[in-house]
């Protein structure tokens, strides 16, 4: 077998169970490499921190991850399970579920629908076309703790599209949370909000890590020492360190490569 | 929760909308009493295949461009089945659609593997393959169509010769076509389907598998375009190239754009005032072209939304939502 299933039978250095881990991966635009010779390893109730320079390749790895980019070539494995080459809407559905860059989510939707779309699945309601939409109130409790959760519950009935950038993704993120992720990839989180923003979530982001693994982008490198139990430095689509905060920032090469001008 | 129900709109809301439903379901069973039921007739097929159209563009996000293969082709079915094997009324439009629905499959098939102006291109390619295959097949009648399609018996006992039985008949089918168009748009499927409208990768990360229901929203709607074509077939008593060349596409595009797009009732209103200018203006000489073009270039520089898009848009405004 490929050493991608070795590694999985393996804890990472934090000593928890591995459950999404890359091995070479690899991708090739016309002509440019974008990511090569990446492996990771994400481990269960981890904090995994993706960093590196604009151009690094860091979103590039999610696509992969998620495969909504093939890759080139290398390995994924989600839970013992090769997802090389597994649709991305199966991979979602495997326990690997992504948020994007730009807050994805559904304008046109009041709040609560977009996390009951995404709890209607599990439920077995998605074909059902000649059923009425209170069908669906049965996932409504659920949703409800969800948007509480993330102290959307009083904007409900807002259209999504109506909310600020940061409950924008807030709304995001508890609509990811009602897939119930094994493995949940954030793409910068926290881009653009503003400090109370960050901070609470930061604490959804540490309360979801319990009982699942992450694997988050972030340019704050506040929030990475706070938050990330293992760091992987990404330049130029190579890995360049990898390691806790402190190992990591020590590093002459990434001090020099990215942290020398942003850190102190 | 029991409120959610009535929070989605509000009660007094909802009581005005199914108030004006009645209101117009009222009006179209009083209509052929003082205008020409023929004319009526058309109004409902266009209205019922602009509908069809909606329910891929304004709710599933698809812009078909070659709608007509599926409007024309059920037609020609419908057409030949009833006047060559002597088929029943509503045996050669339950056949219409089927064929329809085949169509749909393939069609669909290839358009949803691009987005946006791509698969519109596809469409439309794959329609004009239909349309010259509809020139050169030898059961269309080439370029004069099927003509003299009789209007026969329905259920073997209902004489479709009279107006009024026809125009019920027809009635019937648009009222419950509309009813099951408006199931499915406000169903769990259909809840999805605005999901992929509105953020089709983010469906994709939610776990759906965004092309399945694509094509299942692609093969309703073509079966009900289809159904819309068939209808047609059977009032106007003829098939022609008409309904499958691309002018047709386009046609029901304005329709729904006119009218609004996303919204239940717009296609309606939208295919009504394009198929009254049309028939005012055939006999007055004046283009109907150039008519249509600045009546749709009016829409998309004053009400964008079209124009029932543009009436609810006025009263949302009024009456914010609490």
């Amino acid at each position: 077998m490929t050493p991608a299933s070795a590694a999985s039978e393996q804890s990472d250095s934090n000593g928890s169970r591995v459950v999404l881990s890359a091995r070479g991966l690899r991708r090739d635009f016309a002509g440019f490499v974008a990511v090569r010779n990446v492996d990771l390893d994400v481990g269960h109730g981890k904090i995994h921190a993706l960093i590196g320079p604009n151009g690094a390749g860091k979103t590039t790895v999610f696509n992969l991850l998620t495969r909504f980019l093939p890759s080139t070539s290398g390995t994924i494995t989600l839970l013992d399970q090769d997802i090389t080459r597994t649709p991305p809407a199966k991979v979602a559905r495997l326990g690997l579920v992504r948020s994007f860059q730009i807050s994805a989510i559904f304008p046109h939707l009041s709040v609560l629908d977009n996390v009951r779309v995404a709890l209607q699945r599990q439920n077995g309601l998605g074909v059902q076309f000649w059923r009425s939409l209170s069908a669906l109130d049965d996932l409504t409790p659920r949703a409800q703790e969800l948007l509480e959760r993330v102290g959307l519950a009083n904007a409900r009935h807002h259209m999504a599209g109506d909310l600020s950038y940061g409950r924008k993704r807030v709304l995001e993120i508890a609509t990811t949370l009602a897939l119930e992720p094994k493995v949940l990839l954030l793409d910068e989180p926290m881009a653009g909000m503003g400090h109370e923003d960050v901070a609470v979530v930061a604490e959804i982001i540490r309360g979801v890590a319990e009982n699942c693994a992450i694997l988050m982008v972030e340019h704050n490198l506040t929030v990475v020492a706070d938050l990330c139990d293992w760091i992987t430095v990404l330049q130029r689509g190579e890995i360049l360190a990898a390691g806790d905060y402190a190992t990591v920032s020590s590093d002459e090469r990434v001090k020099t490569a990215y942290m020398g001008t942003a850190d102190d | 929760m029991a409120d959610t129900a009535l929070e989605r709109t509000s009660p007094t809301r909802a009581r005005v909308e199914w108030a004006l439903v009645v209101l117009g379901i009222l009006v179209l069973i009083a209509a052929p009493f003082t205008i020409y039921p023929f004319f009526l007739m058309q109004v409902l097929c266009f209205a019922l295949f602009a509908c069809a159209f909606n329910l891929l563009l304004g709710y599933t996000g698809l812009l078909s461009f070659g709608h007509a293969a599926f409007f024309g082709g059920a037609a020609y079915f419908c057409a030949y089945a009833v006047k060559s094997w002597g088929f029943s009324p509503e045996a050669g439009i339950l056949l219409g659609v089927l064929g329809a629905a085949v169509l749909g499959v393939v069609v669909g098939f290839f358009a949803i593997r691009r987005q946006g102006i791509y698969f519109a291109m596809i469409t439309l390619a794959l329609a004009q393959m239909f349309f010259f295959f509809c020139i050169q097949a030898p059961f269309t009648g080439g370029e004069d169509g099927i003509q003299g399609v009789p209007h026969g018996f329905l259920f073997g006992f209902i004489d479709l010769n009279k107006p009024l039985a026809m125009y019920f008949f027809v009635l019937a089918v648009f009222l419950i076509s509309v009813f099951i168009i408006w199931r499915i748009v406000n169903s769990p499927f259909g809840m999805i389907l605005k999901s992929i409208r509105e953020n089709e990768t983010r469906a994709i990360s939610l776990g759906y598998s965004v092309a399945n229901y694509k094509l299942a929203a692609f093969v309703m709607s073509a079966a009900l375009a289809g159904l819309a074509g068939a209808l047609k077939a059977n009032v106007v008593q003829f098939a022609t190239l008409t309904d499958v060349a691309w002018q047709m596409s386009g046609e029901v595009i304005l329709m729904t754009l006119l009218g609004g797009i996303g919204t239940m009732v717009g296609p309606i209103f939208g295919a009504a005032l394009v198929v009254s200018l049309e028939n005012r203006l055939a006999t007055s000489g004046f283009p109907v072209q150039i008519v249509l073009g600045a009546v749709f270039m009016i829409c998309v520089l004053l009400f964008r939304k079209g124009i029932v898009g543009e009436i609810l848009a006025f009263f949302d405004r009024r009456k914010p939502r609490e």
